[in-house]
């Protein structure tokens, strides 16, 4: 809970805090937001964020589809989510405010600029009355500053044109945040000089917009509203940390899955929403020795990472549900041909194009059985921004190990949000080298290890080792094409075990929080994990027996998961999605699991798992 | 101290795969794998470092048939995978096989920008104007009215060239020949093997079964000579039995024009040279048809540029470029 403190009192400690800052889409929302969780995580605080924003680049400026958010969540203790609700809404426009303000704790603090609310944008934004006198605001801390006023007396010297100079009102904003939660505006003062290097009047501005922004907190006393918050000071484990974002975790993940299975990089992507960031980031790494190539479509870039597979490398492609669906046939071809292969779907709404920028976990299914034919693969999901790290080499590692494409799971919200990391000692992580095969004698493209019945990797450039394959489906014996009926049910049965095979090779299903049986096990998988273990973690603060399970690995399915489950009188299964792993438990185990579903692009509150267990728990 | 010997001289059969050939008796395809399998050995390939990838089509099934590394891949996406495993390995000597369905239809994006790219890879389409494997139905180079099963009334489609496609997305190489004309086919193919960039070559492959003699006006043993004309770099355009014809430009346009030598006052000097550099020439020459002009055969562009495996892996791995160095690299700190 959060609690205010008067400037000059700053005893009382806090917990945490969540800021949400909402303005145009144009008004540098995100910057602001990535920005204060910069100075915080250099604070030494744990934090979680969720940028929320538009499909649209610049939709028409003061209208509610415009408004661009971004939440975060941080403070000492252990911070899982981006929060439920925000304790500060920052609401620089009246759409932003209209979209936002639903959001907004009870006895929460609200701060607008005035300045931007004048009667065409608040007409814009589609209200009839003038917002701040609805009624609903009694009950918040409401403060009313002119920002736009302010930055621009704070940037008027500089000389520069007003649409210039009203560009740094994000900036005059941050500052004052930033003096209400006592962070550092250094970082942000050293990336304002960085980026704008060029330009010394914009940095200039720029400066001067964020000292009076924090100038104006400490000097001003206003009788009501503004207050500087106190978090206690956290006390994190010792180590060396960055912040990361799930799509830079990826790459680094990707890219670490090359070096342990001592291959090369390649990743054939093609720009989607909200995957785009992984090859954004795989692109600024090519003196790293990968290489990136951006295909001219989705089909293009899986099929040049088949290739690249072909040739013996790593091929990866990124993409998200639409994107992947595209890549549906080139899937089948790596399973046929027993190629490895990773696919990264960072998941978005669906169907169809659905909501580009909005996270939802409705690709499950896809990425488990969409494909014609009986086409086994595994299925990975990262749970945080920094597990995408871990899961993108553990799909490293099997796609290798086992000669197979593998699909990793992510979403919008994994992928654009960041959180402190603590750097893992990479030395500790086991490597997987490959070995292609070199050796003509007994040699047949699809001689399998009798062990993980992967066939032998040989790759163009070895004498001896010519051979074809394809999709037409091959002899058992000789990987020549076969038509033959016996030969294809045997195929068909050597690629099922093969991945079946890999629950073998995978960490027993583990609980994360409760006990391994009981009353009531929550089972999650992917970014809603936060939001499930926080709500846990409350249930059980108040003596309920419920636990938390969530899954790494969706296929196969962990050895041990049905026991597991039949250890609990009874077992829900949050998704964002219309019950799409809750299909799958019931398919596989026959246990009347039942879905807490939510499809709004809006992330799970920890309020709806814990009301959600216990009305589970109360029938 | 090993000696490196140098590598046994290689022949035909070195490169034919031990599976039985499975096309059409009398297909063009035949002609097509034996001047590939003759040539290899002359152009000092080697088994081991040569693939060909393909499609899906009759065309496709080339590299099941060649004793070289092949990936028999999915419908329209061989110049994508293509493009993978050159730029993974460009020490090898990547064939694309494809067809006008597989390369034009369904594939035509991949066809667009494998060029485009300039990826040093070699683009065997064979053109028979027709869907064999499916059974015959019209295909995006087949000529209008052509009635077919999915076309019973007749092809309404406005067909393309395969060659002016290829020009148009910026190829830098493109060159024709017919199925069985071995000597200019195994000429046709070694100049694109040579070329470095994506090399664009449009064989007219005869089917027997579904579209038979569609190209026989111009590759008729008998009486094609005088409408097809064999183009060379530096050498003036002329065919004919007794090479009696030329073209040159229509004074006063941007048009060929077909002349016979001796009449009108026109003599060899008058004729137009071929400029293989030249694209402008190249695409009127590829758009040349019957029955008033000859159709063109051979090299008809050629102009080399970077290949873009060179350009994507210009910048080299640096040294201590590792896992655990872009972990501590950037903004980081310390929790004493």
């Amino acid at each position: 809970m959060v609690t205010e403190t008067t400037q000059q009192s700053t005893t009382d400690s806090l917990d945490s805090v969540v800021i949400r800052f909402a303005g145009d889409s144009g008004d540098g929302i995100q910057l602001v937001g990535n920005k204060f969780a910069e100075s915080t995580a250099l604070f030494g605080d744990d934090l979680s964020t969720f940028p929320d924003y538009p499909a649209e680049i610049r939709a028409p400026i003061g209208t509610t589809y415009g408004v661009s958010a971004y939440q975060i969540n941080f403070g000492p203790s252990e911070i899982l989510t981006a929060g439920d609700e925000p304790d500060v809404l920052v609401a620089l426009n009246p759409a932003a405010l209209k979209v936002n303000q639903e959001q907004l704790r009870e006895g929460g603090t609200l701060l607008i600029d005035t300045g931007a609310f004048t009667e065409k944008n608040i007409k814009k934004a589609g209200y009839e009355n003038h917002p701040l006198s609805d009624k609903a605001l009694d009950s918040v801390n409401l403060i009313e500053l002119d920002i736009t006023k302010l930055t621009m007396d704070a940037v008027s010297e500089v000389g520069l044109s007003k649409k210039e100079g009203l560009r740094c009102k994000n900036v005059w904003t941050l500052g004052l945040i930033l003096w209400m939660f006592g962070r550092s505006r250094k970082s942000v003062a050293d990336w304002i000089e960085t980026k704008f290097a060029k330009k010394p009047e914009i940095v200039e501005a720029n400066l001067r917009a964020l000292n009076a922004g924090h100038a104006y907190g400490e000097t001003t006393e206003l009788g009501a509203g503004l207050k500087q918050y106190t978090l206690d000071k956290s006390e994190p484990e010792t180590g060396l940390y960055r912040t990361i974002t799930g799509s830079e975790a990826a790459a680094w993940g990707l890219y670490a899955g090359a070096e342990l299975s001592n291959l090369e990089l390649f990743l054939g992507s093609y720009p989607i929403t909200p995957a785009s960031n992984i090859l954004h980031q795989l692109a600024t790494m090519t003196d790293y020795g990968i290489v990136n190539f951006q295909a001219e479509d989705e089909i293009a870039a899986i099929c040049s990472a088949i290739g690249a597979a072909y040739a013996g490398n790593l091929g990866v492609t990124t993409s998200s549900g639409p994107g992947v669906a595209l890549k549906t046939e080139a899937i089948g071809l790596a399973v046929s041909a027993e190629l490895p292969l990773v696919i990264v779907n960072v998941q978005r709404g669906g169907p169809s194009t659905g909501l580009p920028t909005k996270a939802e976990q409705s690709d499950l299914h896809q990425a488990v059985f969409g494909r014609n034919g009986d086409t086994p693969l595994p299925v990975v999901s990262a749970s945080t921004p920094a597990d995408c790290f871990d899961v993108a080499i553990e799909a490293s590692r099997l796609a290798t190990k086992y000669m197979t494409p593998v699909i990793m799971l992510m979403d919008g919200t994994l992928g654009n949000s960041s959180e402190p990391w603590k750097i893992p000692d990479f030395d500790s992580y086991e490597p997987f080298p490959v070995t292609h095969r070199k050796e003509p004698e007994g040699y047949h493209p699809f001689l399998r290890d009798p062990e993980t019945l992967a066939r032998n990797w040989a790759v163009p450039g070895t004498p001896g080792l010519e051979h074809r394959i394809g999709g037409l489906e091959k002899d058992y014996d000789s990987g020549n094409i076969s038509y033959d009926a016996a030969n294809h049910q045997r195929m068909t049965d050597a690629r099922h075990d093969k991945v079946n095979g890999i629950r073998k090779d995978i960490p027993k299903q583990d609980v994360c929080l409760g006990a391994e049986k009981g009353k009531l096990a929550v089972v999650g998988w992917g970014s809603t994990y936060g939001a499930i273990h926080k709500g846990v973690e409350q249930l059980r603060q108040k003596g309920l027996d419920v636990s938390h399970i969530h899954l790494r690995h969706i296929w196969p399915l962990p050895e041990n998961l049905e026991d597991l489950l039949k250890g609990y009188d009874k077992v829900i299964v949050p998704e964002l999605n219309a019950g799409q792993l809750t299909t799958l438990l019931r398919a596989q185990y026959l246990l009347p699991v039942e879905g807490v579903n939510k499809v709004t692009g809006q992330p799970f509150k920890v309020s709806e798992i814990v009301e959600a267990a216990h009305q589970a728990l109360e029938n | 101290m090993n000696m490196i010997s140098p590598p046994e001289e290689l022949n035909a059969k070195d490169f034919a795969s031990d599976q039985e050939v499975r096309w059409c008796p009398g297909c063009g395809d035949y002609a097509i794998l034996k001047t590939m399998q003759k040539t290899l050995p002359e152009i000092g390939a080697r088994p081991e470092n040569t693939v060909f990838v393909s499609g899906i089509g009759c065309s496709s099934r080339f590299p099941y048939y060649m004793s070289t590394y092949g990936f028999h891949t999915i419908h329209g996406r061989a110049p994508a995978i293509a493009s993978g495993v050159k730029l993974s390995n460009p020490e090898l000597d990547v064939w694309i096989i494809t067809g006008d369905g597989d390369g034009l239809s369904i594939g035509g994006n991949h066809m667009l920008h494998v060029l485009r790219r300039n990826v040093n890879v070699q683009v065997l389409l064979f053109n028979n104007e027709i869907y064999g494997l499916t059974k015959g139905q019209y295909s995006p180079t087949s000529k209008p009215g052509l009635r077919t099963p999915s076309s019973p009334l007749g092809s309404i489609d406005s067909p393309i060239s395969p060659c002016a496609f290829a020009l148009g997305a910026n190829a830098r190489f493109v060159a024709r020949a017919i199925d069985i004309a071995h000597k200019p086919l195994s000429s046709v193919l070694k100049r694109a093997h040579a070329h470095k960039g994506a090399s664009f070559v449009e064989i007219f492959q005869n089917c027997v079964v579904f579209n038979d003699q569609t190209f026989s006006d111009f590759t008729d043993k008998k009486t094609g000579a005088d409408n097809q004309i064999h183009v060379e770099h530096g050498t003036p355009l002329t065919w004919g039995k007794d090479n009696q014809y030329g073209l040159l430009i229509k004074p006063g346009t941007l048009e060929l024009q077909k002349v016979t030598i001796g009449e009108d006052g026109v003599t060899e000097s008058d004729i137009l040279v071929h400029d293989e550099t030249n694209r402008t020439m190249a695409t009127m020459l590829a758009a040349m048809e019957g029955p008033d002009f000859p159709v063109a055969l051979g090299v008809l562009f050629c102009d080399p540029g970077t290949p873009y495996e060179e350009a994507v892996r210009a910048v080299p791995k640096a040294p201590g470029k590792n896992v655990k160095q872009l972990l501590a690299s950037g903004k980081t700190w310390t929790v004493d």
